[in-house]
């Protein structure tokens, strides 16, 4: 009863925070952003480069093909002036083609004030070896068309995995995504227990607390008070990618309904699309998103207790020196580190044997398993992961219940892991 | 039949023993002095006796029972000697909160915590956050919070530290009013002045064990020193026998007298002089020196003493 108190406490300072709603807010925002940057940088062409070319061996002529990061424009000025021009930014390089034989190995020079970059020079690069082998291979007497031929690629892999109807990229994703969630969300949670425990133990309010309750309920209302935070917020999370889907959906076909110049475009693009399209909802279908809701909120809450519980065994034995939190807090923070570098060798070998490991150990398994689960995992491995888990949790807030009674009441001495063990043995 | 007793109370940390065999009851309704140099186990004592520490040995018995803290807990209000707020919360609803801790219903909570905020001048606070508080304001909050729920047995660890003497007097006022209600009051404190107006029995610990108990009156008859003083109109006139003059003042005279030498013997032989006597009075040691004088040469008496 008394928890349900603190319980309540707990959330509603938290929620009420301004913080804590901008943060829901700002979070998806700044994600979608972060996407739409990142589309945004590797769609665009960037700067054209401009490449004045002046081929003496006339091999070349015409044929290298301008495209959005390049543009080719042939020359027939002198080398001199026209690397003058490159002073003018007229162009941004100049390459050079002196008459060369076809059958030696040969070097162009490629003059430029700044550096060009990687990606233009192997651009340019492949170019003129596409053509210069189109050359020899004529005059080795294969055609043109019978070198579309020989070059088209008829053969791509389509993995089946017996018993198993995800498709592998969109398990991947989803897992990546899921074991990412789950690191996240028990690093920041946990570091907040702890950041509030330590609070209440430097503010002294903890002994007027466990004066009236048991610090074992102390312990437990602000661990749930603040998954039930969490929850909120993620439920705030789903609710408003509903909402920001329905709106765009909505104002995208409104926008092509108003312009049917864009809506032809916007067809023409869906042809060429629509075999991509078909295949993402084909792999979106393809998932059990309720079967891995559901996984998700137990290795949520398993995971998070599990580490919460920790963190505010850590938090009741920091005194005011922050260093000193710093160091107390490794031999938790490894091991969801690890958990991660677990999990994202895992996902790329979802049923190898540290995978197997890494989802059943139960400091590891929340991250692990739910990255593994998108891709199909036997029943007797997530029974006995849960199972682990559960235990895993029930065994640290045990442990973390009687570190947080002793350490909460401790002031001025640091306190080294050898009294832990201690207070442990204790009854 | 005592509100509180605590029977040979045990507890030692690995380098030290802060409490060693302690025992003393307290009447119900009467004002308890726990005191003692920093350091002497009385934290530790009052930390038993709320709960919040098992004792290794030794029975606490509240009202005849044996101290069970689910169930008496809500009898027993306690301001430790480090005052603790949340900074961040809004006064009222901070004490409706530590008041529904103690097992108050939220509305009962909320009535009474108005109650005492109007009663102690606090009520254009309500709204306000703890950090905005000056000291003595936030010691007050903490005082309300400390006794909201009625408390059998209240306990103060240096209730007055930090207070300035017209809050002190408030806060005191209340803890007498409190006690002629009928609440049983444990006041904790090294400051030995506060004790000797307040309370009516006292016990004195140092380094983990109780060196003396009784009340304030019993105390002092028991460590005085035979020393009185007299003001007389000639105090130079000839001195009786068995009288040792300390001090001499303008007509004021300080001495020791003999044992089992009754002071009227004193006062006949200056009245046969036809000395006038202006006035008499026996000097009691005042706590202080009682408890300097028992603490002293102990490793932990030097800060006490200062």
């Amino acid at each position: 009863m008394k928890t349900l108190i603190i319980i309540k406490r707990e959330y509603l300072t938290r929620v009420r925070k301004r913080s804590f709603i901008i943060l829901t807010l700002l979070i998806p925002v700044l994600l979608v952003g972060m996407v739409a940057l990142v589309a945004g940088i590797s769609l665009s062409s960037g700067d054209q480069k401009k490449i004045a070319v002046l081929d003496e061996s006339k091999t070349f002529d015409q044929k290298l093909e301008s495209s959005k990061k390049i543009s080719f424009t042939f020359e027939h000025t002198p080398l001199e002036t026209l690397k003058q021009s490159l002073a003018k930014e007229q162009y941004d390089a100049v390459l050079y083609i002196p008459p060369f034989n076809k059958n030696e190995k040969a070097k162009f020079n490629l003059f430029s004030e700044k550096q060009l970059g990687m990606e233009a020079q192997k651009d340019i690069e492949n170019q003129l070896n596409d053509i210069v082998m189109q050359d020899r291979m004529q005059e080795a007497g294969v055609d043109k068309d019978k070198l579309r031929f020989l070059q088209d690629e008829t053969i791509s892999v389509q993995p089946n995995v017996e018993g198993k109807a995800t498709s592998n990229e969109a398990a991947f994703g989803i897992g990546y995504a899921c074991g990412l969630l789950l690191y996240m969300f028990m690093l920041f949670y946990g570091m907040s227990v702890m950041r509030s425990v330590m609070e209440e133990k430097t503010n002294r309010i903890a002994e007027i607390i466990v004066s009236s309750v048991k610090p074992y309920q102390l312990m437990l209302g602000k661990i749930i008070g603040v998954a039930l935070v969490g929850l909120t917020q993620f439920l705030i999370w789903i609710a408003l990618i509903v909402i920001a889907m329905t709106v765009l959906a909505g104002s995208m076909g409104a926008g092509f309904a108003s312009n049917p110049e864009v809506m032809n475009q916007a067809a023409a693009q869906a042809n060429t699309g629509n075999d991509v399209a078909a295949g993402i909802s084909a792999m979106l279908h393809s998932v059990n998103w309720l079967q891995i809701s559901l996984w998700f909120l137990f290795y949520f809450l398993g995971g998070y207790f599990l580490y919460a519980s920790l963190f505010a065994a850590v938090g009741s034995l920091v005194n005011e020196d922050p260093q000193e939190s710093n160091q107390l807090t490794m031999p938790i923070t490894l091991p969801i580190i690890l958990g991660f570098v677990i999990m994202s060798s895992a996902i790329k070998d979802p049923n190898s044997g540290l995978a197997l490991f890494g989802s059943l150990f139960p400091l590891t398994s929340p991250i692990v398993m739910m990255a593994r689960i998108p891709f199909g995992v036997p029943g007797w491995q997530l029974a006995l992961s849960a199972v682990l888990l559960v235990g895993g949790f029930l065994g640290t807030t045990w442990m973390a219940g009687k570190i947080y009674r002793t350490g909460i009441l401790m002031y001025g001495k640091k306190i080294t892991f050898k009294e832990v063990g201690k207070w442990l043995m204790k009854k | 039949m005592a509100l509180l007793s605590v029977q040979h109370l045990k507890k030692y940390y690995a380098t030290q023993r802060a409490v060693d065999d302690i025992s003393f009851d307290i009447a119900p309704g009467s004002i308890f002095g726990l005191l003692g140099p920093n350091g002497a186990g009385k934290s530790t004592l009052l930390r038993m006796i709320t709960g919040i520490f098992y004792a290794d040995s030794g029975n606490i018995l509240f009202n005849g029972e044996p101290f069970d803290s689910g169930r008496h807990i809500g009898e027993i209000g306690y301001m430790p000697e480090e005052r603790g707020l949340y900074k961040k919360m809004k006064i009222g609803e901070q004490a409706v909160y530590l008041a529904q801790l103690r097992g108050l219903s939220k509305s009962e909570a909320e009535f009474r915590s108005k109650q005492w905020f109007k009663r102690l001048d606090m009520t254009t606070w309500w709204n306000k956050k703890v950090e905005d508080l000056s000291k003595g304001m936030s010691q007050k909050l903490q005082f309300v919070t400390t006794v909201i729920h009625n408390p059998k047995l209240l306990i103060l660890d240096e209730p007055f530290s930090g207070l300035d003497p017209v809050n002190a007097n408030v806060l005191k006022d209340e803890i007498f009013r409190l006690a002629q209600e009928g609440t049983t009051i444990i006041f904790s404190t090294h400051r030995m002045e506060q004790v000797e107006e307040i309370c009516d029995q006292i016990i004195l610990v140092n380094q983990g064990k109780k060196i003396l108990d009784g009340s304030v009156k019993q105390v002092k008859q028991d460590f005085k020193e035979n020393l009185f003083s007299l003001t007389l109109s000639n105090p130079d006139a000839p001195l009786p026998a068995d009288i040792q003059v300390l001090k001499q003042e303008q007509n004021k005279l300080m001495f020791h007298l003999n044992e089992n030498v009754p002071a009227n013997q004193v006062l006949l032989h200056y009245i046969n002089q036809g000395n006038n006597i202006l006035a008499f009075e026996e000097i009691l040691p005042s706590l202080n020196d009682i408890f300097i004088r028992l603490v002293q040469g102990t490793p932990a008496a030097r800060e006490f003493v200062a």
